[in-house]
């Protein structure tokens, strides 16, 4: 059952880009290198990965050099269309914040592409890839942990703003930190206070003011509301929806809460094990789910209706191993629709099962009825 | 009629501070009948959880003290009893399971052994048989293979498998009380559904009354018959789950449900509805206001509400048993 060897498994399973998707070819050095945007129309995709694989080496034992991998990331094919949300669901260690810190290339990946705007991240350099960091950021889970206590709010702001140099000078600088301060709803008053002076959701408009001082046009949020209060929530929800509105932002949405990533996204994604399950737009995955996994997550949601206790799908068991998942499909174990000979057999890849629905789902037996 | 078997009455307790005693329950009173199960929902600091660790007089003292009140289980007040007669309660009458499942079990003892030590504290059992009694309460729990996992260590089971064991152990001495403090909120959504269920069917089967503190309002009434709403410390509503979740008559609960999102109609591939909130922050325990403690955030606010606290009354309900702390509570 070890897995010297990464690939060795089965290799990436194949997936294609959907048609819509830039051609492979447009991300060729050649038109990159005399690419402006008045010169090409601006796709409707602004990031996609292919086939991407992110796998973590573990130590097999006190004694032995063999590795062993966590499959963390399995061959996801993604996009995310601009201006839009692509929610994120999945369970703990399916992979997601993963996936999600891969997208930004914070980490790099095993194997896969990452384009960004057409163009693929993977082979870049840092100094290549520090002009492109500015267009991408990352909006953290826990407001207590991802500032730096001994920082000013201004000084927290400002670091961006100094190190891709956008303001002409420390007026203008600290003009601009003023008007991000605005725009998340943070009193400008608290410029020189500090971390700790502020509640958990003030620390979260913190970080939002710093993800936005460098003007990205995509932001991963990683579990932005996880660490909040209900009341404080919906304040957080609300005010990444109007930026989105206002500012034109492209989300990737990552959260166990299935009722807000209804809420917020256009576009939901399923992971199970490091592999997209299931992909649709939002109304049509949580009115329709295809795949059993994604059918038993939806049903496990606590309903606020006292009048709806629903049937619920309980699965048996708990998430297998990523360091030896199962043989074929994944869910193969816990499903109750798994078929001997096919489920254990082979992965299914991710494809529409209505051509034209863009509802996506990898599974041999989706529920169709 | 038999009377309620916990009866909570003007619970104070308070914490010492370097800026004074703070009140992090204030005159909290409620009830739990046998067989039945009551929510306890608010935020973080609401005094939630304080409320369940006096009940066991688990409140860490100094700084804490349970200032004044009542706590009587089956009419006995358990604030007057003795420490010893306190740990004979503990554990057999009266169990709880907490958060983190992690940190709450003893990491160099087998589960198996663990449970066998909390059967051993209340009952006279040989260790072959408080073996078995642990083995038996690992399979009510929904543990595969209980036997070869009961000589499992912690840190060899998942999360979800950690927080069955705490309720195995709980429940071992079959309790006619379970306090479960937020015993889901670590675990995800499918492994929460399996706990879930699985102390819904304990409680059928065992007869036994559940208190159950929690975040989330989706499990509250789901899983509960009754609900408490705590804001600042106080109760700020009391009412049977279905009424509360039809008529809410504190605007606090109001915000509350409206703040979690609705489930989208069919083909509705609209993102732009905003959510309501609840603006402002929870008040300072230290410097509370002097009228209603949820007046700055209310949208119902009148200028009486910033005058003086209103009291918990009851309001008209078909249900009867609805009681609300705000003035304006018949209008909601």
């Amino acid at each position: 059952m070890v897995n010297s060897d990464p690939p060795a498994r089965e290799g990436p399973p194949d997936s294609l880009f959907p048609s819509g998707f830039p051609p492979a070819n447009a991300g060729s050095p050649d038109d990159l290198a005399g690419r402006t945007d008045s010169t090409r129309p601006r796709s409707r995709t602004l990031v996609a990965v292919d086939r991407l694989a992110k796998y973590f080496p573990v130590e097999r034992g006190w004694f032995t050099r063999e590795e062993r991998f966590v499959r963390a990331v399995d061959g996801v094919s993604l996009r995310v269309r601009r201006g839009e949300t692509l929610g994120l669901v999945g369970e703990s260690g399916c992979g997601k914040s993963t996936l999600g810190r891969l997208m930004l290339r914070l980490i790099d990946p095993t194997y896969g592409r990452i384009l960004y705007d057409g163009k693929d991240l993977v082979p870049l350099g840092q100094t290549a890839l520090r002009p492109l960091r500015r267009k991408m950021q990352i909006i953290f889970q826990d407001p207590y942990s991802s500032l730096n206590p001994r920082m000013t709010v201004k000084q927290i702001v400002g670091e961006a703003i100094r190190v891709h140099k956008l303001a002409a000078s420390s007026a203008d600088e600290a003009r601009m930190i003023a008007d991000l301060l605005d725009q998340v709803g943070l009193r400008r008053e608290s410029i020189d206070r500090y971390p700790h002076e502020f509640s958990g959701g003030q620390r979260q408009r913190i970080g939002i003011a710093r993800a936005l001082a460098v003007q990205p046009e995509f932001i991963v949020c990683d579990e932005p509301i996880s660490a909040l209060d209900v009341s404080i929530q919906a304040q957080i929800v609300n005010l990444l929806q109007d930026l989105q509105e206002r500012l034109g932002l492209t989300y990737l949405f990552i959260s166990h809460d299935l009722k807000i990533v209804e809420h917020v996204s256009h576009q939901v994604a399923v992971m199970y094990l490091g592999r997209i399950v299931e992909q649709a737009a939002a109304s049509d995955l949580y009115e329709h789910p295809l795949h059993p996994y994604s059918r038993a997550l939806l049903s496990a949601v606590p309903f606020v209706d006292p009048g709806r206790r629903k049937l619920r799908v309980l699965l048996e068991g708990d998430v297998p191993s990523p360091i030896d998942p199962p043989s074929g499909c994944s869910f193969h174990p816990r499903c109750p629709r798994a078929e001997p000979g096919t489920c254990d057999a082979s992965a299914p890849s991710l494809a529409e099962v209505v051509a034209g629905s863009g509802h996506k789902v990898a599974c041999f037996h989706p529920l169709l009825d | 009629m038999p009377g309620p078997l916990l009866r909570v009455r003007d619970l104070v307790t308070s914490f010492r501070t370097a800026e004074g005693t703070v009140r992090a329950v204030d005159q909290v009173s409620f009830q739990v009948d046998a067989g039945a199960s009551l929510g306890i929902v608010g935020e973080s600091g609401c005094g939630k959880s304080v409320s369940a660790l006096s009940i066991l007089r688990l409140v860490p003292s100094p700084p804490g003290q349970i200032e004044s009140g009542a706590i009587e289980l089956e009419g006995r007040d358990l604030l007057g009893l003795s420490s010893a007669e306190m740990r004979a309660i503990r554990g057999n009458e009266i169990s709880m399971v907490f958060q983190e499942p992690m940190t709450s079990l003893n990491p160099v003892y087998t589960v198996g052994w663990q449970i066998v030590e909390a059967i051993r504290l209340h009952q006279k059992r040989g260790r072959r048989d408080a073996w078995a009694r642990a083995v038996e309460m690992l399979q009510l729990v929904g543990i595969p293979s209980p036997e070869t996992n009961a000589r499992a260590y912690p840190h060899q089971l998942s999360g979800g498998m950690r927080q069955r064991v705490m309720i195995a152990m709980a429940i071992a001495c079959e309790p006619k009380l379970l306090l479960a403090d937020e015993p889901t909120t670590a675990l995800d959504v499918t492994i929460q559904a399996q706990i879930l269920a699985t102390l819904r069917e304990l409680r059928q089967r065992l007869g036994m009354s559940l208190i159950l503190i929690t975040h989330d309002l989706g499990v509250v009434a789901e899983h509960t018959d009754h609900v408490v709403v705590m804001y600042a410390a106080r109760v700020v509503e009391s009412a049977p789950v279905a009424s509360i979740f039809a008529r809410p008559r504190h605007p606090y609960t109001r915000g509350l449900l409206e703040s979690i999102p609705r489930p989208r109609a069919a083909g509705d591939e609209a993102v732009r509805r905003r959510l309501t909130t609840i603006e402002g922050l929870v008040p300072d325990l230290r410097h509370l206001p002097p009228g209603c403690r949820f007046a700055d955030r209310c949208p119902m606010r009148v200028d009486a509400c910033g005058e003086k606290e209103p009291d918990l009354r009851a309001v008209p309900d078909d249900a009867g048993a609805h009681e609300s702390r705000c003035l304006r509570a018949e209008e909601m």
